[in-house]
């Protein structure tokens, strides 16, 4: 029944995630042998490449704003902050309805990609 | 929440998006070969939330990006509502693409007049062309003037739609600022999709503000191509509290469906009335932006169907379509959409560029309305794609609640505020 349910990936038979991985990993080596490196490849997961979701942040938590920037925040707070709205714990707006859209291991990679990028500029 | 049947389907979604993200750099084929050690190049048409966004994010990521618009001012719709009612100035809904330039990429004022997908290049209005490796789209919306009898284009002086801010804005509002006392403002809502789901309840909000303040024998009568609409219950229960004589309300079950206008005599007909309006405010339905179509982008729908990992079209391979032209699954046609699309799409044209898989995205929107000064509510999201569609996550999102005590819709309303300044700063600042 669940197998059912994830019919789009039978378009591409028995692809495993470390299958695809693979898959990329050769694209990416192809495409620089053809053009060079315009870019870094990746070794698991891309340096720099925002995790999913945290893109969607910055367009309200910013410096100037009552939500405040989280670049720079250490990633506990983000991370305790995330979960405090999931449950409740945490008065909010939007953020407790936000929050629960996200699993525990997806925020704690939003909080250390924004811990790492350091405040704005 | 935890079941583990729940996180097994979770990780199988997962992996199915995953596998969509594959096939679609498989169908898209890795990068011409532009001059080696060249950046790649990108043209973004539409220099709106969408698409200044995307020439920021991907100028950002090293690529070499020419941003086309018709216009060299950008005037925002959110907060638009505010500036028919006088509640703000239309030049805070202003702005340049100065400081984006300054960020290496190339501004042209021009119209995109066509694509040659093929060839890779998009046609410009004065008679040049440009060539891509890749082509996002952010055309934002057409108006349909062949939807509502009567409703062409010339009617939009007499019956504006204000529906893409600028002049229409600012003539609605000397519009109903010069109504007589007593009079009567029709304001149509089309049936769905559209851009900005809770935007003509807003709208209908802050006139019936206005009428209350300043003309409080007018009357709103709000007719409605459908049954339903965003947010409703928040709506619907401010409006009994706050304009209960002063806004009527017609669903389409009512005959709130417009059949024909009649500019000249200023006449507005459903299947059951006819209403002489004195000032009249028709949002007709709407299409992606006309160069969608002419890129072969838009379905029969008139809208862009995409990739919900790349934002790619499922119709023309390596054209990009953000914001209100994309069928965007569950997300609204919003603002807030636009940005938080146009970030993904940004990524993954900068990984397929660089023959990276992308990586299955998840994208929140934010949609905040006011329905008085100081009164704010909102909806939100969180989504994900599912079988090739954008779809809800599952107990995440919704709206403000509907019991919420005054001090909740004040910082509703100034949260709208501070949103507005953060999300255009972030975009054209």
């Amino acid at each position: 029944m669940r197998r059912m349910r994830a019919a789009p990936a039978l378009a591409a038979p028995a692809l495993s995630a470390p299958a695809l991985a693979r898959v990329a990993a050769l694209l990416c080596a192809l495409a620089a042998a053809l053009m060079g490196p315009l870019l870094p490849c990746p070794a698991g997961a891309v340096e720099g490449r925002p995790p999913p979701g945290a893109a969607a942040c910055t367009g309200c938590h910013a410096a100037g704003a009552a939500m405040g920037p989280l670049a720079g925040r250490p990633e506990a707070e983000i991370v305790a902050a995330l979960a405090d709205y999931r449950s409740g714990a945490r008065p909010a707006s939007v953020m407790n309805r936000i929050a629960k859209g996200f699993t525990e291991g997806e925020s704690r990679a939003i909080a250390a990609y924004f811990a790492q990028i350091g405040p704005e500029r | 929440m935890s079941r583990p049947g729940a996180k097994t389907r979770r990780s199988l979604l997962r992996t199915a998006a995953t596998a969509s993200a594959a096939l679609a750099l498989a169908r898209s084929g890795l990068p011409r070969p532009a001059l080696a050690g060249a950046a790649p190049r990108v043209v973004v048409i539409g220099g709106g939330f969408g698409g200044a966004t995307a020439a920021r994010a991907l100028r950002r990521g090293g690529v070499d990006v020419t941003l086309v618009d018709s216009r060299a001012t950008y005037v925002a719709c959110p907060f638009s509502n505010e500036v028919i009612v006088g509640l703000q100035p239309l030049a805070a809904q202003s702005f340049g693409y100065g400081n984006l330039a300054r960020t290496g990429l190339t501004f042209v004022e021009a119209t995109a007049t066509g694509v040659d997908a093929a060839a890779r290049t998009v046609r410009l209005s004065d008679g040049s062309s440009l060539a891509y490796d890749r082509l996002v789209l952010s055309p934002g919306i057409d108006l349909r003037f062949d939807a509502v009898p009567g409703y062409d284009p010339e009617a939009v002086t007499a019956m504006p739609h204000a529906w893409k801010a600028g002049e229409q804005t600012a003539l609605l509002a000397r519009q109903l600022e010069a109504m007589r006392e007593g009079g009567t403002v029709i304001l149509s809502a089309p049936a769905n999709p559209y851009r900005c789901p809770p935007g003509p309840y807003e709208r209908a909000s802050l006139i019936a503000h206005f009428l209350k303040t300043r003309k409080p024998r007018a009357k709103l009568i709000l007719l409605d191509a459908k049954d339903s609409f965003s947010k409703q219950r928040l709506f619907e229960s401010a409006w009994a509290a706050l304009y209960p004589d002063l806004l009527e309300y017609v669903p389409l079950a009512a005959g709130g469906g417009v059949t024909a206008v009649e500019p000249a005599t200023m006449t507005v007909r459903t299947d059951f009335a006819e209403y002489k309006a004195d000032v009249a405010c028709i949002i007709p339905p709407q299409r992606a932006g006309a160069i969608a179509a002419l890129a072969g982008a838009a379905d029969r729908s008139g809208w862009c169907p995409i990739d919900p990992v790349t934002f790619e079209s499922t119709l023309v391979p390596g054209i990009h379509v953000i914001g209100d032209a994309a069928i965007a699954g569950s997300m609204p046609k919003s603002a807030f959409s636009a940005n938080a699309q146009a970030k993904v799409c940004a990524q993954a044209v900068i990984d397929l560029l660089a023959g990276r898989a992308p990586e299955a995205p998840k994208l929140i929107n934010t949609c905040y309305s006011l329905v008085a000064p100081g009164y704010g509510i909102s909806v939100a999201g969180v989504f994900h794609p599912v079988n090739g569609q954008l779809a809800d996550v599952e107990g995440a999102g919704g709206i403000s609640p509907v019991d919420a005590p005054a001090s909740v819709r004040a910082q509703e309303a100034a949260y709208a505020a501070d949103w507005y300044r953060t999300i255009t700063r972030e975009v054209f600042g």
